[in-house]
């Protein structure tokens, strides 16, 4: 449909034009270094992903998904294989720009419910039982409250998806690159005086008219569109960003389902460090997933939902072409309630490291503010 | 915002005003019009189960058949179409019936079970779901409803029942398959009691192996109860024994004592006070509704009455946002759409609605999950989310402002009574072009809000 010259839901108007765009020029901004957590919906199956082929239970626990050297997977360290689906990150595996935290969990334990799960691991609380801290707001989003200088730019949530792990009281942005939205000085006054009298619709319009552009090109969010966005966002002001990837959880015929998801981080990590360019040596990826799903392969050639998972590590800023974590075992007695990958880690702490090495966010207020209650540990040497 | 009682029956309890159909004036009214709408016929069916069977036999059939491409392309294609026309034949029932507080019901239920599909075979009777599973069943029990409901081809796909074998069946032990629990799982945690409530992992467990041998009749396109999928012998849940000799019967048991447990009480007690009055409901509101559950065993006549007619249901106006389907439906009304216009559209109509509702990000029949669509306000009155709502507000419009005289002042009035507030209103009249004004009382609070 050809719109107006008035249309303010228009996508010819440049943003330009309104007061409301703030100028984006700023004497601080919080260093140089970049952070971007991605959010893998649906329960990755570490085991899948990167498989233990070196295990001596492995084969028997899953007989039609477990993969060999030469046989679709890709050896990483004579122990762990990457699997042929996620086979587009050897370059970056090779260039030591990718690393694996492997069974590794939130402390969330025994529901295993998606929703439970996903809440807690983006809000960062204790709780075995899934519950939120008091606060229910976001680790990420405590931790830009933390960062000196850190201002509404400094982070992102991209997509449509609404995103917890960025919501709270520190200030942060949201936006997909999806939509378009231009407003003219008159437009912009209407609305405005439409919207007085209700927050929530003035805060969203103002933030709207803030971040549009003309160049919304597609309708459809996937790996690549939402990095080339988060890119160019964290090549201008914004230093943290965060986004989503569904599809990860494979109840059935794992070996095709997997392969959608799989494209879509793939695309997601290449395009990020395609588009970052030199910015890419400062950046830190890490992909985080609510639980892992279970040792054994089920009856439908998929896996259910477990416990002990696997993080993804990515960046040019990161100590990669390692795998880090500390093996439990698949023996019967070594698995989680003899049924899933034993969590040997808090994934907390390793979630907390980057933010240590990049903000200069310390110790104590990791342990007591942005993860309550977690050990850090020692330091794991996952960042340059 | 204080508004009138027929106000917030329309609106919060109803799709909105429509200028050609009578309001309800409050609860009785609402509780009257359940009967009513229960005995009408639809005014938009959708396509018939064995129209359904037809067509997908008819692409099996070209499969093996070794059909060229392009037939096979052509028969897929009918399918999605069939697809998107039953979809706007579902919004166009719930927007354009007289009975609106019904509609709003099968809307809430289609989303506290929602079905979607994780590939292109799963979506076959989706749109079918809501039709024969819920709508036949909202005025009874809950445990005849949640039978229903688990027992649709299309639930039993989505959450992977199908695929689930009793390790010690006969196919069990033939073909070394086993258990999926998905469906066990989010039967307890997401239709009934609730993730918070004290089920353990040995009662998903207990759950799945009762519910081996429930599955899809691929020929008829039908529940099927598979003997030789069945996992023989006894089944513990919630701390009480069930099954025997393989049949159906045995979850059907279960799942109509689940369907009273005071958990599941609790649980849809608040879904419904959060789904039509507040996101933050009255606690003696939803004590009420529990009360009243637990009273009349999931008798659901009496839990929406226990909705209504508690003082906190007519509370202050607009704590809720509209999510975009229901956006979209009371547009539709507000724009006084009649049956025959509608019908008119056809497929054109059809496509505008399944692309309106991708742009504003709640697609048909592709929730994100079994736990079906958020239902915080801040979940939706995201900046992408505003930007979505102005653009579709900005073409219904223009569409509008062509074919109709229509004053944008009225037309405020019209939809919104006595919730229109005073800098809408001004807005409003200050537009400088019709169209702009239409689009301007659609994109205002009070309009997505109830």
């Amino acid at each position: 449909m050809t719109l107006s010259r008035r249309a303010f839901l228009g996508t010819a108007c440049s943003a330009a034009a309104s007061p409301l765009v703030t100028p984006m020029v700023f004497a601080a901004t919080p260093g140089e270094n970049r952070l971007v957590v991605i959010v893998l919906r649906g329960g990755l199956d570490g085991l899948g992903a990167v498989q233990p082929y070196g295990d001596r239970d492995f084969t028997a626990l899953r007989p039609g998904l477990a993969t060999r050297p030469g046989d679709g997977l890709s050896d990483l360290d004579g122990f762990f294989g990457l699997a042929d689906p996620f086979r587009g990150l050897l370059p970056l595996w090779q260039a030591g720009e990718l690393g694996f935290v492997h069974a590794i969990s939130t402390p969330y334990r025994d529901k295993r419910s998606h929703f439970d799960g996903q809440d807690l691991l983006e809000n960062g609380g204790g709780a075995t039982d899934g519950s939120l801290t008091r606060t229910r707001d976001g680790w990420l989003n405590r931790a830009v409250g933390l960062i000196p200088g850190a201002r509404a730019e400094t982070a992102m949530a991209v997509g449509r998806e609404h995103m917890l792990l960025l919501e709270g009281a520190a200030p942060a942005l949201s936006w997909s690159p999806t939509n378009a939205l231009a407003l003219e000085d008159d437009d912009r006054q209407l609305l405005t005086a439409l919207y007085s009298g209700d927050p929530l619709f003035s805060e969203a319009l103002a933030e709207a008219a803030a971040l549009a552009d003309d160049k919304a090109e597609t309708r459809r969010e996937s790996g690549a569109t939402l990095a080339r966005y988060t890119a160019e966002r964290l090549n201008a002001d914004a230093r943290i960003a965060a986004f989503s990837l569904g599809g990860w959880d494979t109840h059935r015929r794992q070996a095709n389902a997997i392969r959608n998801p799989a494209k879509q981080l793939t695309e997601a990590l290449t395009t990020l460090k395609q588009d970052l360019g030199r910015n890419w040596n400062r950046t830190a990826v890490i992909a985080i997933t609510e639980f892992g799903r279970t040792a054994r392969e089920n009856g439908s050639g998929g896996t259910d939902h477990g416990t002990g998972g696997l993080m993804v590590v990515s960046g040019g800023a990161v100590q990669g072409g390692r795998v880090f974590g500390d093996w439990p075992g698949l023996s019967e007695r070594d698995l989680y309630q003899n049924r899933d990958l034993m969590p040997t880690d808090d994934l907390r702490r390793w979630a907390a490291w980057p933010l240590a090495a990049m903000f200069g966010l310390d110790r104590a207020t990791l342990e007591r503010t942005v993860f309550p209650g977690v050990d850090l540990g020692r330091e794991p040497g996952l960042i340059l | 915002m204080t508004v009138s009682r027929a106000t917030n029956a329309a609106i919060r309890f109803g799709y909105g005003f429509h200028p050609d159909q009578s309001a309800p004036r409050g609860p009785e009214d609402l509780l009257l019009s359940l009967d009513r709408a229960a005995a009408a016929p639809l005014l938009f069916p959708v396509t018939p189960r064995a129209e359904r069977r037809e067509h997908v036999a008819e692409l099996f059939r070209l499969r093996r058949a070794k059909a060229s491409q392009d037939d096979v392309r052509a028969q897929r294609k009918k399918l999605r179409q069939m697809t998107i026309r039953d979809g706007a034949q579902s919004l166009y029932q719930r927007a354009l019936s007289p009975h609106g507080f019904f509609e709003r019901l099968v809307g809430f239920w289609t989303d506290h079970f929602a079905v979607g599909a994780k590939n292109a075979g799963q979506g076959v009777l989706i749109p079918d779901f809501e039709p024969t599973a819920l709508r036949p069943h909202l005025l009874g029990s809950f445990g005849d409803l949640l039978v229903a409901v688990v027992q649709h081809p299309a639930m039993l796909s989505y959450l992977d029942q199908v695929e689930s074998v009793g390790p010690n069946s006969r196919m069990g032990k033939r073909t070394g398959k086993g258990l999926n629990e998905n469906l066990a799982r989010e039967v307890l945690e997401l239709h009934t009691m609730g993730v918070s409530a004290a089920y353990t992992q040995e009662d998903v467990r207990g759950l799945a192996g009762l519910l081996t041998g429930y599955g899809v009749d691929r020929r008829k396109l039908a529940f099927g109860f598979f003997d030789r999928r069945a996992e023989p012998g006894s089944h513990r849940i919630l701390g009480r024994t069930y099954g025997g000799r393989p049949s159906k019967t045995h979850a059907e048991t279960f799942l109509r004592e689940l369907a009273e447990h005071p958990d599941t009480a609790r649980h849809i007690a608040r879904k419904l006070a959060v789904h039509f009055v507040a996101d933050t409901p009255d606690p003696g509101h939803v004590a009420h509704i529990e009360r009243t559950w637990v009273r009349n065993r999931g008798n659901l006549p009496a839990v929406y009455q226990a909705l209504v007619e508690h003082q906190a249901a007519w509370g202050p106006f607009g704590q809720k946002v509209k999510r975009p389907q229901d956006l979209l439906i009371s547009t539709l009304r507000a724009i006084a759409l009649m049956p025959d216009r509608a019908r008119e559209m056809g497929m054109r109509g059809n496509l505008r609605i399944a692309k309106a509702l991708r742009n504003l990000n709640q697609p048909l029949y592709r929730p994100p999950g079994p736990q079906g669509w958020p239902e915080e306000a801040e979940a939706w009155i995201t900046p992408q989310g505003l930007a979505g709502r102005l653009e579709f507000a900005g073409q219904v419009g223009q569409l509008l402002a062509k074919r109709s005289a229509l004053d944008p002042r009225r037309f405020a009035e019209t939809m919104l009574r006595d919730a229109l507030r005073p800098s809408t209103a001004f807005a409003v009249g200050a537009a400088p072009d019709r169209w702009e004004g239409l689009a301007l009382a659609l994109a205002s609070p009070e309009f997505n809000r109830r």
